[in-house]
């Protein structure tokens, strides 16, 4: 088989030395994580390997030697570099060797059994091993896989470079008895910010978290839970939304570090997240609260309550009259009409009660906007439930009047026909009915037959009005939801730092000569901006419309109540 | 390295590129059409005119601004997402297949598949997905959808990769009957 050497870029400078790294068999591929440089004890170099091998646990060993020449070819120092092999003995020793600054370097391999005739094609593949160590393949495989056969090679790779951390943590700084040269080697990378936000987060993580459980406990109180309460707080959205992030607080600050790198993804997003939210939901503050703004809500929120109130009863005038030319039922009309407008009067009445007060509301209210964005629009989607609860009062009066008429109307129709509804087996069966009961039965089924087009139509009229307000409702949860479920950290990672995020690799064929091994260069291919969206969004508590479009149609006609934007965790109705 | 003329489907001249880099690594490109001056000036013209139409209608010199401001993203859109200037496989022997589409802008779009994933790389003429199938193919990934060139093209091809493929499969049977 073609024998692999995964070279890493940084060493291609590097003096004469032995290569150390992995040997993987199945793929015939030999990972080069680092070279030690003269002069070493083979028993030093043995031992530290062995140490490296049990914290890191991966099979590190010695696997050639790498000559760099600056001058013409030293004969004595390539045949000390073949004795090596038998000191540490490797099957297959690679034989690497660089004259002056050519490109073109030789690759041999010494095989100890002489009977293997096949000459071994090598492929020198080149890589940046400190991006290949930051970086995570996507979809991540599992390290049980590491042994099976078709796993994926470059997964192998990855996790060999990522896992031998502790190796790179040694550089030419150090006075041990090992000098090696690898991507740390001229000096350990390391940024002040990060170690005192390290330092730093321990206690605030602590402080976080016993806020957090004094603010759950305030919240999980039993006052909070009577009846009258308890449901207010699950029909409105900010509830929902501030305990949605109330438990992505909790995540934040738990003491526990990230197991995985989903966690640490997971973890970074929820906090960034938060960041954005937050700082919007200020700016939305200061420009509220600069030049009176409230003030001016509050003074046009009371003109435009009245001229939606007015526009209701103009429609419920036309509807009374001859809608679009259809005729009504007189009295029917004139109940239904009359009463909906009494309702209507009562609204109104309700907020020029409440109109001195507005302001004041407003004013608290919206400081409640620098918890976030997100909350700010919640309060506003409950602003305009709240404002328009009379639209869908009336919606749920026209439902049930327009089911109670539809169900009657079917039973009857049955009753006509002679059959009857079994509630034990569930089906329509065959009934006698005496001659009073049919008479009856067609003379109310008559009666609510006529009566059905003045139902129909206000049904019609003010399920329309609340499916209005409902879409207006759903667009600012869906923005509340993107705002929720987007993976910031992640994109900008994507953007910045593109090789962090892997879809897989590239190779580049660099340039050849004949008789020296294939050269590639092996590059980062990153992950797509929809695959990083798709893989890392984050749960969000609403789920959109569970009925499709024909279950909802069918809902509609028979005059079943919809509650189209049901949270996860409700019961269901 | 050698280039050979061959047509696409629909006609339009293309060049197949093969060179061997060495015994196990072979790179075939298929080089299409360019973007032709003649085709990207009507288009301009035409949507300038009708723009142009437009203003003299509504008398709105947002019209004509609008116009260039829509051409110019179009065309960014069009070299950027949507004309491919040449498609490329990489076959190494042992490594994989690696599939490269190149855009006019200079975008290059890579997908690597490993050997181990590669079952075999076939001509076909309709893809039927045998839902019973026991070697379990999970994915067919199609190549050259853009330049689409014709039988001679593909064969040609489909003989160079299948030398290194079945390298493959003699290196692993030799090794098998050791």
């Amino acid at each position: 088989m073609v024998l692999k050497v995964f070279f890493p870029s940084c060493c291609s400078s590097a003096e004469s030395g032995i290569l150390i790294g992995r040997w993987i068999p199945e793929q015939s591929s030999a990972v080069i994580l680092a070279v030690v440089h003269f002069p070493f004890i083979p028993v030093q170099v043995k031992q530290y390997l062995r140490e490296v091998q049990q914290v890191t646990k991966v099979s590190v060993s010695v696997l050639g030697s790498w000559n760099n020449s600056k001058q013409e070819k030293e004969e004595s120092l390539s045949e000390f570099l073949e004795d090596l092999g038998t000191i540490f003995s490797h099957e297959p020793w690679i034989q690497i060797s660089k004259e002056g600054d050519s490109k073109f370097w030789n690759c041999s391999t010494l095989q100890k059994q002489p009977d293997n005739h096949r000459e071994e094609e090598i492929i020198l593949v080149y890589y940046d091993q400190r991006k290949v160590m930051l970086s995570h393949l996507h979809p991540p495989s599992d390290t049980a896989d590491l042994g099976a056969e078709d796993a994926s090679k470059l997964s192998a790779i990855f996790n060999t470079v990522a896992s031998s951390k502790v190796l790179f943590m040694t550089d030419r700084y150090d006075d041990g008895p090992i000098k090696m040269t690898h991507w740390q080697s001229d000096g350990i990378e390391a940024s002040i910010i990060v170690e005192l936000m390290k330092q730093a987060s321990v206690p605030a993580c602590m402080l976080l978290t016993f806020l957090l459980s004094l603010v759950s406990g305030v919240c999980n109180s039993r006052v909070l839970k009577f009846w009258p309460l308890s449901f207010l707080w699950s029909k409105l959205s900010t509830c929902e939304q501030l305990g949605h992030r109330l438990q992505h607080l909790q995540v934040i600050s738990s003491s526990k570090k990230a197991q995985n790198q989903t966690q640490l993804m997971r973890k970074a997003n929820i906090f960034v997240s938060l960041l954005i939210d937050v700082a919007l939901g200020i700016l939305l503050m200061s420009w509220l609260y600069r030049k009176n703004q409230i003030g001016h809500l509050a003074d046009t929120l009371i003109p435009v309550a009245d001229h939606v109130a007015e526009e209701l009863q103009d429609l419920l005038q036309w509807l009374m009259g001859a809608p679009a030319g259809l005729k009504m039922n007189r009295a029917l009309d004139q109940v239904l009409g009359r009463f909906f407008l009494y309702h209507i009067h009562l609204w109104i009445s309700y907020i020029h009660l409440m109109s001195p007060f507005i302001e004041m509301i407003l004013w608290y209210v919206g400081l409640s906007a620098c918890l976030g964005l997100t909350v700010a629009l919640c309060i506003l989607s409950d602003i305009i439930a709240l404002l328009t609860f009379h639209i869908y009062c009336f919606y749920v009066y026209g439902a049930r009047l327009y089911c109670l008429k539809i169900y009657g109307l079917s039973s009857l129709w049955r009753l006509f026909r002679g059959k009857k509804w079994n509630v034990l087996r569930q089906r329509v069966d065959s009934c006698s009915y005496d001659l009073d009961q049919l008479f009856i039965g067609t003379l109310l089924f008559t009666i609510l037959l006529f009566l059905l087009p003045t139902t129909a139509l206000y049904y019609l009229v003010f399920t329309l009005l609340c499916l209005l307000v409902v879409i207006v409702q759903g667009l600012i949860h869906l923005l509340v939801d993107l705002i929720d479920s987007l993976p910031l950290y992640s994109i900008i990672l994507r953007f910045c730092r593109s090789y962090r995020l892997a879809a897989g690799v590239k190779f580049r064929v660099l340039e050849q000569q004949d008789g020296k091994p294939l050269r590639l260069l092996m590059q980062i291919n990153p992950l797509s901006y929809g695959s990083v969206v798709q893989t890392y969004r984050l749960p969000t508590y609403s789920c959109y419309p569970k009925d499709s479009w024909t279950s909802l149609c069918k809902k509609l006609f028979l005059g079943e109540l919809i509650y189209p934007w049901k949270h996860k965790g409700e019961k269901q109705d | 390295m050698e280039e050979r003329r061959y047509r696409s489907a629909s006609g339009a001249p293309l060049a197949l590129r093969c060179r061997q880099h060495s015994a196990s690594c072979r790179e075939l490109a298929v080089r299409c059409p360019r973007l032709q001056l003649r085709s990207l000036s009507a288009v301009t013209s035409a949507v300038w005119l009708a723009a142009y139409g437009l203003f003299v209608l509504c008398q709105n010199s947002m019209v004509l601004s609008a116009a260039i401001f829509l051409t110019l993203i179009g065309l960014i859109i069009y070299l950027h997402f949507v004309k491919i200037d040449q498609e490329s496989l990489l076959v190494i022997g042992s490594l994989g297949i690696q599939v490269t589409s190149s855009y006019a802008s200079g975008k290059e779009s890579t997908t690597f598949i490993e050997m181990s994933q590669v079952k075999d790389v076939v001509i076909n003429e309709a893809i039927h997905m045998d839902p019973q199938d026991p070697q379990g193919v999970s994915e067919v990934v199609p190549l050259f959808q853009s330049s689409q060139p014709r039988l001679d093209c593909l064969i040609e091809v489909y003989k160079s990769c299948h030398e290194i493929l079945d390298q493959r499969k003699a290196a692993s049977q030799s090794d098998g009957v050791k």
